[in-house]
């Protein structure tokens, strides 16, 4: 079903305990087929951004609605519907080391209970084509932080995500490597999915013309 | 390590891969392409999956043991329930297919003459199978293993017994009162003995059943524990996997697989240990068959004997103490998912 918005925040204020809010009033929307970039100093909060997104963190005051619906109203299952529409690399990689890079892959199709037989060329195609073609048998635990964070990124797209939540993603790679990474972000967001990519890097920012989310003192600006 | 045709793997994917460059004729979008086509329907060699949470996160050896041990103690309490039981039965049907009749000798009577009246008397009755007449010296007899061989019983007036076979339900009002009329005469159908001895019988039974209850929520609990330990331990995992959109369905069917696996194993042990002690026994009772403890053992449990029914008791309490266990770690993961929300 085409939804108008894939994401709407309306005055969402995050405070930890009595603590100052440490993000607030963000009121913005993310179309479908949108690619941008989220950015801001160190601690400004681009990583609670994201996982307000993902439902992991609940704001103190605000609303956020998603692919058309109040996340505040959603039930733990829906909850899970919902991320199964959205792609995650976390800026740790969060890889389970005792699983292959092949079944770190894997593991969204996996965990929606999909036969192996049926996406198992799918994953090996998109490993070597992240250069990790050669390295799917091993476990994250060999891998470099860059053979990493391409494992994780290929985990996040794996699923052809409606969207896709990127912290640093290029933060472990070389520069041609980041734009050939960029490159895929790029070609996801041609096919469908809107992009929301949070990094410090302003070359690869320059590289690709999207709307710029910057954090900072817990405010949020957006340059078109 | 996942067992992958990397031949078949390599073919297939050269061919999916070609077919989706022609299509594009472009690298990246093949390599989106391929990510989410729908399966082409190539024959691919099947492989088994990792486990999602890896069996060095659960201790699984000591929880193995533990519920091998509860296994064999719940087993050991359901077999020994159902000897007591049996046993129990057996000895109320013994003893109620016989009665007896104490003549006792009175001054100015003929002791002999009393007896006989009495046995045609039972004979007569309906329901009564077979009359045995006891003799002076059986009589006498009979108190040898309380007085001693050497001590002179003629001059002591000894009751005479006659010991009846019953079957089916005789009218012991009718014949109480018919034999009531001959002095020194009194019929003992048991009921008072039989009415004791179910109600041990049932007490060791109802016992038996509670410490059987008590086992099996003390393997519940020990799993219940092991089952949070093993989620502190793989709290990072269980995050990722609600990441990538794991119910927590999903997620405790990971955890129950373990459990149950470990489950089996812990109850298939402790069950077999249980049958194999039972087995020891019955073995052993045998050797000790026309001994004087022997005798006694067998009085008390028959044969010593499980039987089929027994066995199957044993079996059906190591499934349960599976079942147990994986019903528990379900129900804890699942407990513990809704206070990670």
């Amino acid at each position: 079903m085409e939804i108008d918005r894939v994401l709407r925040f309306e005055n969402v204020g995050l405070r930890y305990g009595m603590g100052p809010e440490i993000l607030r009033d963000l009121s913005f929307v993310i179309q479908p087929h949108s690619f941008q970039f989220l950015t801001g100093p160190s601690g400004a909060g681009k990583t609670t951004l994201l996982r307000l997104i993902l439902m992991t963190l609940k704001p103190t005051r605000g609303l956020i609605n998603l692919f058309g619906q109040e996340v505040a109203r959603l039930d733990k299952d829906e909850m899970t519907g919902l991320r199964r529409r959205i792609g995650v690399v976390f800026q740790d990689f969060r890889l389970l080391d005792h699983l292959t890079t092949y079944e770190n892959v894997a593991l969204p199709l996996r965990v929606q209970g999909k036969d192996e037989a049926s996406y198992r060329s799918e994953v090996i195609e998109l490993l070597r084509w992240v250069g990790l073609g050669e390295r799917m048998h091993v476990p994250p635990t060999v891998l470099s932080g860059g053979e990493k964070q391409r494992a994780a990124i290929a985990r996040a797209v794996m699923v052809q995500p409606d969207l896709l939540l990127a912290d640093e993603p290029t933060g472990n790679v070389d520069p041609p490597l980041a734009r050939r990474l960029l490159r895929l972000f790029t070609e996801l967001h041609r096919q469908g999915t809107s992009i929301v990519l949070a990094t410090h890097d302003f070359d690869l920012m320059d590289q690709f013309d999207a709307r710029r989310f910057v954090l900072a003192d817990g405010y949020l600006e957006i340059f078109s | 390590m996942p067992r992958i045709d990397k031949a078949a793997i390599s073919r297939s994917a050269s061919r999916s891969a070609a077919i989706a460059a022609r299509a594009t004729g472009d690298l990246t979008v093949r390599a989106i392409g391929l990510a989410v086509a729908a399966n082409r329907g190539l024959r691919l060699s099947r492989r088994r999956d990792t486990a999602l949470l890896p069996a060095s996160s659960i201790s699984g050896r000591a929880l193995v043991l533990i519920i091998a041990i509860m296994a064999f103690l719940a087993s050991l309490t359901a077999g020994t329930v159902q000897l007591v039981s049996s046993a129990s039965t057996n000895w109320r049907s013994a003893i109620a297919r016989e009665v007896t009749i104490q003549v006792r000798p009175q001054v100015g009577r003929d002791t002999d003459a009393d007896v006989k009246q009495a046995a045609a008397i039972t004979r007569a009755s309906a329901g009564v199978d077979a009359v045995d007449v006891y003799s002076k010296a059986q009589s006498t007899q009979l108190l040898e293993p309380w007085l001693g061989q050497d001590f002179e019983l003629t001059e002591i007036p000894i009751p005479r017994i006659i010991a009846v076979k019953v079957s089916g339900h005789p009218d012991f009002g009718t014949l109480r009162k018919t034999l009531d009329q001959i002095p020194g005469v009194s019929l003992d159908d048991h009921r008072i003995w039989t009415a004791r001895l179910s109600t041990m019988a049932n007490a060791m039974i109802l016992v038996g059943l509670v410490i059987l209850g008590l086992v099996l929520t003390a393997s519940g609990l020990a799993v219940a524990f092991a089952t949070r330990g093993a989620m502190a331990g793989t709290r990072e995992i269980i995050d990722v996997l609600h990441l990538v959109g794991g119910t927590d369905r999903f997620i405790a069917n990971q955890f129950q697989r373990h459990f149950l696996r470990l489950g089996l194993k812990g109850g298939g042990i402790g069950g077999l240990a249980a049958i194999a002690v039972f087995v020891a026994a019955g073995l052993a009772s045998r050797q000790w068959v026309a001994t004087p403890g022997g005798d006694q053992v067998d009085a008390l449990f028959g044969t010593f004997s499980l039987g089929l029914g027994g066995y199957g008791a044993v079996v059906v309490i190591a499934g349960v103490v599976a079942l147990i266990t994986t019903v528990v770690s379900r129900l804890t993961v699942f407990r513990n998912l809704r206070g990670l929300e």
